[in-house]
């Protein structure tokens, strides 16, 4: 014990910086700060430092080339020992770092910590937060698989609506004409080198702000923040009420820091590594591409957005959330801290928490996608088939044959592009059905070139049949009106 | 010791040295840009398009709408895969196609073709498309994008070599020039 004192004081003696790191070390935190709400930014460095640690494991074996990437996630995951369980830990501890940055962003928000004197250790953490998120998009891009192409022409499609420089950063982002060994070669470089260098400097200034301007105070209500008096009333806390942040404040932290590894090692173990998915040919069509995760509520509002608010959308509401949180500590810079007195910001995190939940878990199912393979795969319910005529059996083979079961489902079974046809004999009358499948119509293309008289005839016939037993099919009045004038005189047939 | 105007002779010397530096920075920051937006300035001038064969005109039976593959003209050796495109091929009659990119004109998703109700449908947002290509429903603004064709003997060529976008897609003449 006594040579390893020596030897730490030798080195001590010569880089002198002993004296300040215990000092940082030991600085006073106001002892309610001392929280388990406060251990999410130390629990999202220690994921990034996980991130660092595997991604270079990853490195080791990793080939960033467009024609072997593929090959060599392979090899990682079924040839190297442990190689999937190093990927598993890089891919689940994305995930958890998306995650952990959110939450600590939320709790930051709900707390004021953003106020003065801490402005700019909120736009650190904002930079943060989009560099986590290009780090999450371009980690799935080096998972080169069908998805990571796919979604490399979505990134590139948006790019290509900017006005006037559209095609240009097309190609300056894939890095030539078409998605390439060139644009694996590009996203390999931000992944690895030039978005982890910014986060490493980012997390150094936003650590170095929290060290000297200290901790935000457990926020109470009724003690509003103001420019003049706050840096004093802090001091005063701290002198009264602190504790120093070693040992008394810093064992949450790393108890959490522990349990969140634990997760993702956990995680990694019980699901194993992410994809890749199937090879990253463009030539195989029999494809649907879907993001990852925490991108699953961008599909979903590019998919329910009506076409002309689209890109204003896709490049005006980015730009516009980013100065939202980039103006928030200048805006709401002083006043009250605490949520109980800030209803509106519950509120807007409350909003936030709803629509992104319920996007992403509209985008799990994503009504909006034909099923593509439904109209050979999914069988016309049986039920839907007997006591039939022949010519609505016919008609139900139209439906199959068409592909109209792409888009509508039977019995919770098919597309849910357009409305379920369960009941539609129900909605519509004969006239009003043939209308529709021949001119299309709300969402719905025509079929008038596509179909004969005889098999639009048969389908309709069919899809009359579609009516929930003791509930008449829809009627036209005048329609039944001529039909039993028609057929009044012929009401006795003759035998 | 100070020059007239107050300047000390060691703080005109940093100013110098600043100043020499910023032209050196300059002199090597041409270059970097210039190579980091090569793709760019390849794209203008000389351009990526050239004109490829898709092959025998028999591959594409008139009247149908047939997939087809092609190696992209600008090309890595390390491009692998990546480099093989399709696209769909629909001989309207005699001498008359339509070639269309994959790409779903709204996300660039891969557009399927289904013969049996003439339909183009994209598995991710729900586009779909009539026979020629122009837009029937879901979230596209526009038709698919379309290649320039031409016929030469026995084969079917097309401009191609850069992924589609709606500017390179309004300088294209949809059809394109026939030759015989």
């Amino acid at each position: 014990m006594r040579l390893i004192a020596n030897i730490a004081d030798w080195f001590d003696r010569r880089v002198q910086l002993g004296g300040p790191i215990r000092e940082t070390l030991e600085h006073p935190v106001p002892r309610q700060a001392a929280s388990w709400f406060y251990v999410f930014g130390s629990a999202a460095l220690t994921v990034f430092v996980l991130q660092i640690v595997t991604g270079i494991l990853l490195a080791t074996v990793y080939v960033p080339a467009a024609g072997q990437a593929w090959d060599s996630l392979q090899v990682l995951n079924r040839e190297v020992t442990l190689g999937w369980f190093i990927r598993a830990l890089h891919g689940w501890g994305s995930n958890f770092m998306v995650a952990i940055v959110f939450i600590h962003m939320v709790q930051v928000f709900l707390f004021g910590a953003f106020k003065f004197p801490r402005e700019l250790t909120w736009l650190a953490g904002v930079f943060l937060l989009l560099m986590t998120l290009g780090m999450a998009f371009s980690g799935q891009v080096l998972r080169f698989d069908q998805d990571a192409y796919w979604g490399l022409g979505i990134g590139a499609a948006v790019s290509s609506r900017i006005p006037l420089v559209g095609p240009w950063l097309v190609s300056s982002l894939l890095g030539g004409p078409i998605i390439a060994g060139a644009t694996l070669s590009r996203f390999f470089a931000l992944h690895v080198f030039v978005i982890p260098g910014i986060l490493i400097a980012i997390v150094g200034l936003h650590v170095l702000l929290v060290l000297k301007l200290g901790i935000n105070e457990w926020p109470r209500p009724g003690r509003p923040v103001s420019r003049e008096t706050y840096l004093r009333e802090y001091r005063e806390l701290t002198r009264k009420e602190g504790e120093p942040f070693v040992p008394d404040a810093v064992w949450k932290d790393v108890v959490f820091s522990g349990f969140i590894l634990l997760s993702i090692a956990a995680c990694a173990l019980y699901f194993g590594p992410i994809g890749p998915g199937g090879q990253p040919n463009p030539t195989i069509i029999q494809t649907v591409p879907r993001p990852d995760f925490f991108f699953l509520w961008l599909y979903a509002v590019l998919s329910l957005l009506p076409s002309s608010l689209e890109t204003p959308a896709m490049l005006i509401g980015p730009a516009i959330a980013v100065l939202v949180l980039l103006a928030l500590p200048f805006v709401s810079g002083e006043g009250e801290k605490s949520w109980r007195r800030r209803p509106m910001a519950v509120l807007i995190v409350m909003l936030a928490v709803v629509a992104f939940g319920t996007l992403t878990d509209v985008a799990r199912d994503a009504p909006w996608s034909p099923v593509m393979d439904a109209w050979s795969g999914e069988p016309i319910p049986a039920k839907y088939l007997t006591k039939r005529t022949a010519l609505e059996r016919q008609g139900a083979l139209v439906f199959q044959a068409k592909q109209c079961h792409n888009c509508h489902a039977l019995d919770g079974k098919g597309g849910q592009r357009g409305p379920a046809l369960d009941a539609v004999a129900v909605r519509l009358t004969h006239d009003q059905l043939i209308r529709q499948v021949i001119q299309g119509g709300g969402n719905m293309p025509a079929y008038g070139k596509n179909l004969s008289p005889a098999e639009t005839n048969a389908l309709v016939g069919f899809l009359e049949t579609l009516h929930p037993a003791g509930q008449a099919a829809a009627q036209d009045a005048s329609r039944r009106h001529t039909h039993e004038t028609n057929a009044a005189p012929s009401s006795s047939p003759p035998r | 010791m100070n020059l007239p105007g107050g300047i000390s002779r060691r703080g005109l010397f940093l100013k110098l040295a600043v100043l020499f530096n910023a032209l050196v920075g300059i002199i090597l920051a041409v270059p970097i840009v210039r190579y980091i937006f090569s793709p760019m300035i390849r794209q203008r001038r000389p351009g990526y398009a050239s004109w490829i064969s898709l092959g025998s005109l028999n591959n594409f039976p008139a009247g149908e709408t047939r997939l087809a593959t092609y190696r992209n003209p600008v090309v890595n050796p390390w491009d692998g895969v990546t480099a093989d495109i399709a696209c769909w091929v629909r001989h309207v009659d005699t001498e008359n196609f339509q070639v269309f990119a994959i790409n779903c004109a709204h996300l660039w998703c891969p557009v399927r073709w289904f013969p049996q109700s003439s339909l183009f449908m994209c598995p991710c947002h729900g586009g779909v498309y009539y026979a020629d290509g122009s837009r029937a429903a879901g979230p596209p603004e526009r038709g698919l994008f379309q290649y320039s064709y031409k016929v030469e003997g026995d084969s079917l060529f097309i401009k191609a070599g850069e992924m589609p976008t709606p500017t390179l897609a309004a300088n294209i003449k949809p059809g394109g020039p026939r030759c015989a």
